[in-house]
């Protein structure tokens, strides 16, 4: 953003990447599938980089107001210095946050969840999914993100760009409003669960894994590895596998260079 | 003459006595915080017509939406003869509104047939509750005896009520028929009875038709008494319960704005906190007690029909955690009805002593440890599924987070491995343990194919 700035230039689009999308091993695969697609349609964005921070989502949801509300002032500060408009990020958590919780404290931008964003790209038609063949007839099923679906009604949009895979798309018992959590929303993510009889990822993993999927789709970086972590709970690590939308897209459309 | 007088004091005593129980909860919500809750009347009312009066989230289960939808059709088309039999009763008139004509014929033979299917629709409630004994209405830490009890109550009256109703109704008709006259109104129910009726003795009719009449409205009046200690007091609250709830995304938790004037005074030491209002002290951060709540988190809780959706979807619950979120409203009234005045005829929700058993609490008499746990608090996974799943817009989470916001800014009690997220935010600006330099690493090689 501050070369794209001292070049005097604006991006169309600000990229949140979030904290998962820049450290967690897995979860940079999505980060640079999504980049890729950007690339790939020559859409102008940019990346807050190094000055990107938190957005304060666990700390806000552990109870944590002062810690958040530090992080959510110190982000907006950064993001109206450099008059961002539009934000577009793959964290259904930071998507939540910037776009509910950041108004009341000075941040308000049009906020997009790549979900979204990649079904608006498919509706233009600068997305084809070349022939669609790389999925055809493959078993896939969509696990809704909490923050995506119930705490905002972003039920249609992952399903949409599912869609233009052209596989086989299968519901999970629970699914759209009724959806399971994954277990990690809440900032479970950051401790172990209290006890009980079984794990929540393991309990909505066994969902999934009924569908017989092959292909657990899910747009959020908590859900990827609690269900992952599920899977390989469960040994079928070789079979199923998690990706995030945006990699399926990307990888549909011959981006994984 | 002395039976009108009779009926006119009952009826103002417990009408009077209803108003006087109203009063005292009316004062246990308002323990509760201010909140400002005026904006958007149009989506309110809208809401209060799917939601309230079209029981819309019921019918996420249909056939407990098509069983209670009748229960309820049928408690508002009742109230119209109810009407009937309080001007009845005052002025000594026999069916008063039969003047009506047609309008009077459908209305009794609608009655009738309601009357008939709540009697079944109770049967079929009895029967899940005592014999299926149906999961989420049964089990959990919170439904113990006073519950199970109370819903027995409810459904027995009720079919009590329209017991008594079908009893005055086939004497009436059954005495019309042996004077040689007709009864305006149809009734195809009583019509049915009446034939079984064998006995032409005209005075033990009489006191069957006006046993039933008067036990059909002494037991509304009961009722109606009966429901401020009740589950069954949603009947009224899930009105003004709807019409306040949340409207913003379910996503979006309350801002603290106290907090808000403290970090914009740290960030810029010229910014003026503004004053508090004369004569009020600074909140406490989060809820400990009943009173940290706002009042519509109490409202909330004299809403909750015990239903048991919330728990039943609750992931934590699913997966054998202590926490369920009907426990939390439910514990919500308790400590208000311990804490503030009690309604006026009994307090049997207290159950403080038989929740030790299972969840362990401490001495402490506030909401917050005497009948919440942390531990509940903490297998909270915000997930939304429990304020989705309540059929009267019932916000189980903003409790939870209150009462763990006050658990983290006030006792500073959050479990270790938060407090190293905390840490991790404050030091690295993410919750993992990673440098802020590595931030933009995942674009290393990325563009190398590219350019």
């Amino acid at each position: 953003m501050a070369d794209l700035m001292a070049r005097g230039e604006e991006p169309e689009i600000l990229f949140w990447v979030g904290c998962a999308g820049a450290f967690d091993d897995r979860y940079k695969n999505v980060t640079r599938a999504f980049v890729r697609i950007l690339e790939h349609l020559g859409i102008k964005y940019a990346v807050l980089g190094l000055e990107e921070s938190c957005t304060g989502d666990p700390a806000k949801r552990a109870g944590n107001e002062f810690l958040f509300q530090m992080q959510a002032m110190t982000n907006i500060e950064v993001l109206n210095g450099y008059n961002i408009k539009k934000i577009i990020t793959a964290c259904p958590h930071c998507f939540n946050t910037i776009k509910n919780e950041y108004p009341s404290l000075g941040g308000n931008y049009e906020v997009i969840h790549h979900s979204t964003f990649l079904q608006q790209l498919i509706n233009e038609g600068k997305i084809r999914v070349a022939g669609g063949k790389a999925f055809k007839g493959k078993r896939i099923t969509f696990h809704d993100s909490c923050y995506l679906g119930r705490a905002n009604g972003v039920y249609e949009a992952p399903r949409q760009v599912l869609a233009t895979l052209d596989a086989d798309l299968v519901e999970m018992k629970r699914s759209r409003a009724n959806g399971l959590c994954c277990g990690a929303g809440g900032a479970q993510m950051w401790k172990e669960p209290e006890p009980g009889k079984k794990d929540i990822n393991i309990e909505r993993t066994e969902e999934a894994l009924a569908t017989g999927a092959t292909i657990i789709a899910s747009a959020c970086p908590f859900c990827m590895t609690m269900l992952s972590d599920g899977v390989k709970n469960k040994n079928q690590e070789d079979q199923v596998k998690v990706f995030d939308i945006a990699e399926l897209i990307a990888s549909a459309e011959n981006l994984n260079a | 003459m002395i039976s009108n007088l009779l009926f006119l004091i009952i009826t103002v005593l417990a009408v009077g006595l209803f108003v006087w129980q109203i009063q005292k909860i009316r004062r246990n919500i308002n323990l509760g915080r201010e909140k400002e809750i005026s904006d958007d009347a149009s989506e309110r009312l809208n809401k209060l017509l799917l939601v309230a009066f079209g029981q819309q989230k019921m019918f996420k289960r249909p056939w407990p939406a098509i069983l209670h939808g009748i229960v309820y059709v049928g408690f508002v088309v009742i109230n119209i003869e109810v009407l009937e039999i309080i001007i009845d009763g005052i002025f000594g008139t026999h069916r008063a509104l039969s003047f009506l004509g047609p309008i009077y014929t459908g209305l009794m033979a609608i009655n009738e047939l309601l009357a008939f299917l709540v009697i079944i629709a109770c049967i079929i409630f009895l029967i899940r509750r005592n014999v299926t004994k149906v999961p989420r209405l049964t089990r959990g830490p919170e439904m113990r005896a006073w519950p199970r009890l109370d819903a027995n109550i409810i459904l027995l009256t009720e079919i009590i009520l329209m017991l008594a109703l079908f009893s005055f109704n086939t004497a009436d008709i059954k005495l019309h028929v042996l004077d040689g006259r007709e009864l305006a109104g149809s009734f195809p129910i009583s019509g049915l009875l009446v034939n079984s009726l064998s006995t032409t003795n005209v005075s033990s009719l009489e006191a069957l038709r006006s046993s039933g009449w008067w036990l059909h409205i002494l037991g509304i009046f009961a009722f109606l008494n009966y429901l401020p200690s009740s589950k069954h007091f949603h009947i009224i609250m899930a009105f003004p319960n709807v019409y306040y709830s949340k409207l913003e995304p379910k996503g979006k938790f309350t801002t603290n704005q106290s907090i808000t004037h403290e970090i914009k005074a740290l960030l810029d030491p010229s910014y003026q906190v503004p004053p508090l209002p004369e004569g009020t002290e600074p909140q406490k951060f989060g809820a400990k007690d009943v009173e940290d709540l706002s009042w519509k988190q109490l409202m909330d809780a004299y809403t909750c029909t015990e239903c048991g959706r919330c728990t039943d979807v609750c992931p934590a619950n699913i997966t054998g955690k202590l926490l369920s979120p009907r426990k939390i409203v439910m514990d919500t009234r308790d400590r208000m009805e311990e804490k503030g005045e009690h309604p006026a005829i009994f307090r049997p929700n207290h159950y403080q002593e038989q929740v030790k058993q299972r969840v362990k609490v401490t001495e402490e008499k506030t909401l917050l440890r005497g009948y919440v746990t942390p531990e509940e608090l903490w297998a909270c996974t915000t997930c939304n599924a429990c304020v989705e799943a309540c059929p009267v817009n019932i916000d189980q989470l903003s409790s939870i987070m209150e009462m763990r916001r006050f658990l983290v800014l006030e006792e500073s009690a959050a479990p270790t491995a938060l407090n190293g997220m905390f840490t991790n935010i404050e030091n690295n600006g993410a919750p993992w343990a990673f440098s802020p330099s590595d931030r933009l690493n995942w674009a290393d090689n990325l563009f190398v194919n590219v350019k």
